[in-house]
């Protein structure tokens, strides 16, 4: 502190002064959200040259007549100004979110968004989702346009389906490259864990920077197809310690049931359409929803530390998560502790950042089954059967065997079986950006990652439970080992050419990665027969690539950027290995032309334009890491083929061996991107935003299709072939609708339309019309390769291949009648044709911010339009033919007795009627803070507050639910209603 | 200063250790898998490699009963190779009944289907996989690979039975596509490496050719009847093949060939098998001792396990009732799944006593019928009626001949008799009959040796032959052993209004059908993405 002063005092005496009527003002600047001083503030009179700087604890002193105006500003914050009345004036600055200067990511560096020149939105930690949340990507849904993500279901930390812009790929991974404090994600899903991400705390989250348009991402090459997430975990700064401790306790309840016959109304049905069979109806009268479904509590509790200790900053935390699912037995029990160190040696010239995250999770899974099983099952039958093995009631034959075709009594599925899982994963990482002595232009930059995860599982399925009576019970095991390595290292020149008002920054690395995973399943039957059946995978894979980026700025209004990057794929051979990723961008800084610069109204205005070319290497097919090498299939116990017998005429076996299809000439999926970009900010950024306009092109999909019969190993092949497109438009308006000292009003929309045609599937072109059905798209009926789903040339990706339904007189459906679409007097095939799409057209976010004194309010909306869901539910349960599908009797949908479908033809099961407009508007969560400063001494603030999720979803869709990834909607685990009530804690 | 010097060093020594150190890993085979470069080193993959074109005869993927499946984008269970061949040639025919409605199901009963129908997709991606895994097989060990492999004598000993032991398996699998669809199908052989390209399409003539020139072919490198292992190909099993061919010569290339067909039955019949002494023997789980079968598809209920064809004719033939009248009787304990009945053409096959088919039968054959609440007609629509319209019929069991149960009780140890000695006694006596030479006396043995076993006696037999009595005696003797939509191809009766059955084209009592379902389409989806494929006449 002592030099610091005296420097601060040195500074001073330079400032020539200008001695009139002046008095010292004295005064303490601080950060209005974390009321922590801000060191190195600027304190000036405005209309001259005389300032100074704030010292260490934020203090400041200067010479100013009464009547001078002092204008504090800082890096990142609003400047205030303020007239002199007296000699003490201590100020607060606020956080300027719309900051021109702020650090935007980039990948492989930063910039500010006054130079940035690609498609990036960045989502500070004030601007997330609050709430209940266990999975840190549900912090950003509906926060930025152009991301949707959709999560998988209500169970607790479940996964999610993100989407940016559309997704750019056919079959292979659509799901964007997540990169956590520099280290790349690996984002195939692990056995026992519930989610890629649930290593992280949302708490120690920061800030997400998701990168848009190929000029920001092809610096990423070959995964970069599908958009770039960076995220940012909070770091360790100096000072004095600070803590923050918070914790909450939510209580999470069923939103809405699926409406089936009660028992009543299922007995009246049996008598009147099944009246051969009333003498198997029970006595009870059962809802089994009810019996599945509790409300759920949930504890989540954090402590952090941070501030410098023997002068490195740094940061420490600790967060558990106690969280049980609405489906009984459903629970996540989560424990993570993060440290970052941020020294920095050597006059500052080398910095260095060190994270590290680690977390243990125990997972308890229901049996998801028990949902679909609890819609159908007889609602006259009891639960509880003492006589029978578990206690539970389930259909058995008089000699004790489970009768063969019945439905499994939901609750036993949840109670009987044990299916969990422990996951311990660590991610860290060693960043060292050094600026070389001699040659200060020149950064040099280290990185070193590790990604390490372990699971183990058991899955046990007793022999109480009526589906393993016979096999006397299944025991598995499974476990998984993954281990993936990064190294990076780049070197960044810097210069400036002041002659010629330019700017320049190039950038060159090598990058090198290795992934590691193997994961290992085995099972046996109670009855020992087939013995151990074990299952041990490893995928193993090596990317290494060169970079590089030159960004040239002329006159601080034309910005010009360059990357390129060269990838090498242990997944592909020969020439295929290495690709070749371009991009380029230009950028202009309207605002600061001179016939603008000094508007009123618009206060900033930057064009952008990008091009690019990304890939997508995805291709891993079961165990096949070198597709385009022949590979071999063993074969696992009870797959084996008897040649010959021994001496004593038992049977000798011999296992197989399968040559699996393969394609020489795999290579990756290559996606160009043409992006214009406006940047706008009006009366002083009161009111700012972008708007995006976007063709994105993929050439060469990876996917797997039905290839001509007869040309390789199998009926379908992962291969290159087929093109589509994606094009949209983007908004994002944010607003300070009030702007006061105690009261501030942010208001943040965003808006995305995408628009998605799949340009050519086959290797001809005259199969025009001709599509490939989406696996797993057929509900009913046990064989077959087609679904409700289809990829059509021409059409959206995953469009509905319907029958158009026929109505009578009332608007009544005539079950199984549908409209002879090519009039050639036969219903085939045919007659369906392309309608509708599963993702949606159009997303809408609405996000609101309000400080009023010491409260806070915010509430999160958005809204979904153009997708249609397959109502698979109705499918199946609103069909009468699902009564005596079986030997048992099953429930049927309430709509079933107005609808009455009642037979598995595919008249039905492919009807439009099916196909339902899912658009939704859903209130996601409302959220109420109070805080109250100065609890124990002057630095401490304790924020109680209390959120609402899951509040409201409108609606048309008759299902539960809209929201459904892909459009399926089949067993479906529903999404709870959420109250939460918290503190948080700072001192 | 001097620790600034230190940390440049480590860069730079890093630096180099990244651009010269890990490259190689790009290059490096992963050798966790196997693929050709490193699983022919262990020489036991060969004989592993021809098993699987065994196992894809059952089988529906690497795991079992399901799992890592052979095919995507088919349910696995129902993928089976046999389990559908079998399926295409007795749920459009008159013997049984299956009532569940799988997709496609109800046009393939009614003889309406189309070329979007499932069944033709899956059989046919099924058959192609089973030719296209041969081709690979015969690529990998072809003598100028083998060199370049350097393997030991011994396999080079074996390899050229095991390559015509797949050649046989790719001329069976073709010459299924000539009873399906008539051989209008993609050809492709060992020249044609796997790609993603448009194979030709050949013709019923020229497929005709190929699977006869294969067969003879390869007829002197099998191994000779009685001395190969059990399951395997040998020279019985293309004896019987080319005798099949033959005999449907007339149907596939409309030239008559029954004196090629008395040829190779001859070759059967004197290759030392005998008939099975108790005809119910011939399936149970311990089958495979028996000498009547020539080749079989092996199943067993640890090793072998699939859904395929045994899985679904022993427990689909079951219900709780069937079980319960007799619950040690058929070595399962599944409960059944109640899908299999017998529909009146086939019942009205027997004689009865009284002409009362509730009444017993002499003939063996008749005594596998449940008749307990059942009816001996089919009322309602067959898809979703009853299992009890329609008698049971249990011919196959999971008991062995000491009525002891099979080893586990799901999944059977029978295996499937494709050919057995009674077929090619039938086979003779019917080339006879169309003029293929031979003697009648021969004939009227080889019939009659069917007559006393199934009658105990010689109170069944006959003392003259004909065409009419020749289909009954196979829809008799062969009965679901899945022969029973190409012999009526063969006797005209499958399709126009000669011959009808219950629900024959939609209709109760039956109607005529037209000729060309005769074969059935070529699958959409193939013909949408090989412009060098024309449809079948007719669809």
């Amino acid at each position: 502190m002592g030099p610091m002063k005296w420097v601060l005092g040195a500074i001073c005496l330079c400032v020539p002064m200008f001695v009139m009527a002046q008095n010292t003002i004295t005064g303490v600047v601080k950060d209005k959200a974390f009321d922590e001083p801000l060191p190195g503030a600027s304190v000036v009179i405005k209309g001259t040259a005389t300032g100074t700087t704030t010292d260490f604890d934020g203090n400041y002193e200067i010479q100013a007549a009464l009547g001078d105006i002092l204008l504090f500003s800082y890096v990142g914050f609003k400047s205030i100004e303020i007239e002199v009345d007296g000699t003490a004036i201590d100020v607060a600055l606020e956080e300027d979110t719309a900051q021109l200067d702020e650090v935007v990511l980039i990948g492989y560096g930063s910039t500010t968004k006054k130079d940035a020149t690609g498609a990036v939105i960045g989502v500070t930690e004030e601007e997330l989702n609050k709430g209940f949340i266990a999975s840190p990507q549900d912090l950003l849904i509906g926060k930025a346009a152009g991301v949707n993500i959709t999560t998988s279901g209500g169970a607790p930390g479940s996964g999610s389906e993100i989407r940016i812009r559309g997704g750019a790929s056919l079959d292979a991974s659509n799901a964007p490259l997540i990169i956590i404090d520099d280290v790349p994600l690996d984002n195939s899903n692990n056995p026992g864990s519930r989610n890629v991400f649930d290593f992280i705390n949302p708490a120690d989250i920061s800030s997400f920077t998701v990168l848009k348009d190929a000029s920001a991402t092809a610096i990423y090459g070959s995964r970069a197809s599908n958009g770039v997430i960076i995220i940012t975990t909070k770091k360790g700064v100096s000072g004095d310690l600070k803590f923050n401790f918070g914790t909450s306790a939510s209580v999470s309840s069923v939103k809405e049931d699926l409406d089936v016959l009660s028992a009543g109304q299922f007995r009246d049905i049996i008598q009147q359409r099944y009246p051969n069979r009333v003498s198997e109806l029970g006595n009870a009268s059962t809802d089994w929803q009810d019996e599945i479904f509790k409300s759920a509590v949930g504890t989540d509790t954090n402590f952090s530390v941070r501030g410098g200790i023997w002068g490195i900053p740094f940061r420490a935390s600790v967060g558990h998560t106690e969280q049980d699912g609405i489906l009984r037995t459903e629970a996540l029990q989560r424990t993570t502790a993060s440290v970052n160190l941020s020294p920095k040696l050597f006059d500052d010239k080398l910095r260095i950042q060190i994270n590290a995250r680690g977390s243990y999770s125990e997972n308890n899974f229901a049996d998801t089954n028990a949902i679909f099983n609890a819609i159908q099952f007889d609602p006259t039958r009891p639960v509880f059967d003492a006589a029978l093995p578990g206690g539970f009631f389930d259909y058995y034959e008089p000699n004790g065997t489970p009768t063969a075709n019945t439905v499994a009594n939901p609750l036993a599925l949840l109670l009987l079986r044990e299916n969990r899982s422990n996951v311990r994963r660590l991610v860290a990482n060693a960043k060292f950006d050094y600026q070389f002595h001699f040659f200060p232009d020149i950064t040099a930059t280290l990185n070193l990652g590790i990604d390490k995860s372990n699971a183990d599982g058991v899955d046990n399925q007793p022999e109480t439970l009526s589906t393993q009576r016979i096999t006397q019970g299944l025991f598995s095991n499974y476990g998984q080992d993954e281990e993936n390595k990064l190294l990076d290292f780049y070197l960044k020149y810097t210069k400036e050419l002041e002659k010629w008002n330019t700017r320049f920054d190039l950038t060159a690395g090598y990058s090198y990665q290795n992934f590691f995973d193997n994961q290992f399943t085995s099972s046996v039957r109670g009855d020992g027969i087939g013995g151990t059946t074990i299952d041990d995978i490893i995928l193993e894979s090596n990317l290494q690539s060169y970079f590089g980026r030159a960004n040239l700025i002329l006159a601080d209004k034309y910005l010009f950027t360059f990357t390129y990057r060269r990838d090498g794929s242990s997944r592909f051979g020969g020439d295929n290995r290495w690709g070749n990723f371009p991009a380029a961008a230009f950028a202009w800084n309207v605002s600061d032309e001179n016939f603008l610069k000094d508007s009123k109204s618009i206060s900033n205005l930057k064009l952008r334009l990008g091009w690019g070319v990304t890939g997508q290497q995805d291709v891993i097919q079961g165990n096949d890491t070198q597709p385009y090498l022949p590979q071999f299939a063993p074969s696992l116990n009870g797959a084996s083929v008897q040649f010959g017998q021994d001496a004593n005429g038992n049977p000798i076996f011999v296992s197989s061996l399968r040559a699996q299809p393969f394609d020489a000439n795999i290579k990756w999926e290559e996606t160009t991107t043409y992006n214009i970009g406006l940047d706008f900010g009006l009366f002083d950024n009161v009111l700012s935003g972008a708007v995006e306009l976007y063709y994105r092109e993929t050439e060469d999909l990876l996917s797997t299709v039905n290839i001509p019969i007869g040309s390789n190993l199998s009926n379908r092949l992962p291969t290159n072939i087929g093109s589509l497109t994606n094009q949209g438009v983007e908004v994002t308006l944010n607003a300070k609708i009030l702007d006061r000292e105690d009261l501030t009003w942010d208001l943040g929309f965003n808006y995305a339309y995408n628009e998605n045609t799949v340009d050519q599937l086959f290797l001809t072109d005259n199969a025009g019309g001709a599509g490939i059905p989406v696996a797993g798209t057929l509900l009913v009926g046990f064989g077959g390769d087609d679904g409700a789903q289809y990829h059509i040339i021409d059409e959206p990706t995953r469009s509905y291949l319907v029958y158009v339904q026929a109505y009578n007189s009332d608007g009544l459906p005539i079950p199984g009648t549908v409209v002879d679409l090519n009039g050639d007097g036969f219903i085939n095939s045919l007659d369906r044709r392309p309608f509708q799409q599963a993702a949606p057209l159009v997303n809408l976010g609405l996000n609101s911010r309000v400080n009023w004194k010491n409260w806070d309010m915010s509430f999160s909306m958005r809204a979904s339009l153009g997708n249609y869901n397959y109502n698979g539910i109705e499918v199946q349960n609103g069909t009468f033919a699902n009564v005596d599908i079986g030997q048992d009797l099953r429930n049927v949908t309430s709509a079933t007795v107005i609808n009455g479908f009642d037979d598995y033809i595919d008249e039905v099961t492919f009807s439009d009627f099916f196909v339902q407009d899912a658009s939704f508007l859903r209130l996601d969560n409302i959220n109420l803070g109070y805080t109250f400063g100065n609890v124990f001494n002057d630095s401490s603030r304790l924020r109680v507050f209390s959120t609402l999720q899951n509040v409201l979803v409108v609606t048309d869709y008759e299902g539960l639910d809209p929201e459904v990834p892909n459009g399926i909607d089949r067993n479906i685990f529903p999404r709870p209603f959420i109250t939460q009530l918290g503190l948080s804690l700072d001192f | 200063m001097r620790s600034k010097h230190h940390f440049m060093i480590i860069l730079a020594f890093l630096s180099i250790l990244v651009f010269y150190g890990c490259t190689d890993d790009l290059d490096a085979i992963d050798t966790n898998n196997l693929n050709s470069e490193n699983v022919f080193e262990d020489e036991e993959s060969y004989i592993q490699f021809l098993a699987k074109l065994y196992a894809g005869l059952d089988q529906t993927g690497q795991q079992a009963p399901i799992g890592q499946p052979d095919l995507i984008g088919f349910t696995e269970g129902s993928s089976s190779y046999i389990r559908l061949w079998w399926a295409l040639n007795e749920f459009p025919a008159d013997e049984l009944k299956w009532r569940f409605n799988d997709p496609g199901l109800r046009a393939i009963v009614f003889q309406s289907w189309t070329s979007g129908n499932d069944f033709f997709s899956v059989i046919y991606s099924r058959i192609f996989f089973q030719i296209s895994q041969t081709n690979e097989f015969l690529r990998q060990t072809a003598p100028e690979v083998l060199d370049g492999r350097g393997v030991s004598e011994n396999l080079r000993s074996q390899i050229d039975i095991y390559r015509a032991e797949a050649r046989f398996l790719r001329a069976m699998a073709y010459y299924h596509t000539l009873e399906l669809f008539g051989g209008n199908v993609p050809f492709v052989t060992e020249e044609d490496s796997p790609g993603a390209f448009f194979p030709e399409q050949t013709t019923g003539a020229q497929l005709f050719a190929y699977v006869e020139s294969e067969l003879l072919e390869i007829e002197g490198q099998l191994v000779a009847v009685g001395q190969h292992e059990y399951g395997r190909v040998d020279k019985g099993a293309a004896w019987t093949l080319l005798a099949k061919l033959y005999l449907n010569a007339e149907v596939f290339i409309g030239e008559g060939r029954y004196g090629d067909c008395i040829t190779y039955c001859n070759e059967v019949l004197n290759a030392g098998y005998v008939l099975e002494p108790q005809y119910a023997d011939l399936f149970k789980a311990d089958n495979n001792r028996s000498n009547e079968i020539i080749f079989p598809v092996t199943f067993d209920g640890v090793n072998s396990r699939s859904f395929g064809v045994m899985y679904s004719l022993i427990n689909g033939t079951l219900d709780s009732n069937i079980i319960q009248s007799d619950p040690e009787a058929f070595g399962t304990n599944t409960g059944g799944f109640a899908a299999l009945t017998a529909k009146e053409t086939f019942v009205d096959l027997f004689e009865f006593m009284g002409d009362d088919p509730f009444n017993d039968s002499p003939d063996v054959r008749a005594s596998f019928f449940f008749k307990d609440g059942h009816s001996v007609d089919i009322p309602s629509e067959p898809i979703g009626s009853s299992f009890q319209e329609g008698f049971g019929y249990t011919k196959f069991r999971n008991i062995k001949r000491d009525g002891t149960p099979g080893q586990s009780s799901d999944f059977p140890d029978v295996d499937f008799p494709l050919f057995r000695l009674a077929d090619v006694h039938l086979m003779y006596a019917e080339a006879f009959l169309r003029g293929g030479g031979g003697s009648e006396s021969e004939a009227l043995d080889l019939i009659n040796d069917l007559r006393e076993r199934a009658y105990g006696d010689t109170s069944g037999n006959v003392a003259t032959l004909d065409l009419d009595f020749i289909i009954d005696e196979r829809g008799r003797e062969l009965g679901w052993e899945g022969h029973r939509r190409m012999d009526l191809v063969r006797f005209g009766r499958f399709t126009g209004g000669d011959y009808l059955w219950d629900w024959k084209g939609g209709a109760q009592n039956g109607t005529s059908i037209s000729g060309h379902l005769r074969i059935f389409p070529l699958p959409s989806s193939d013909i949408s993405v090989n412009p060098n494929l024309t449809q079948n006449p007719g669809y």
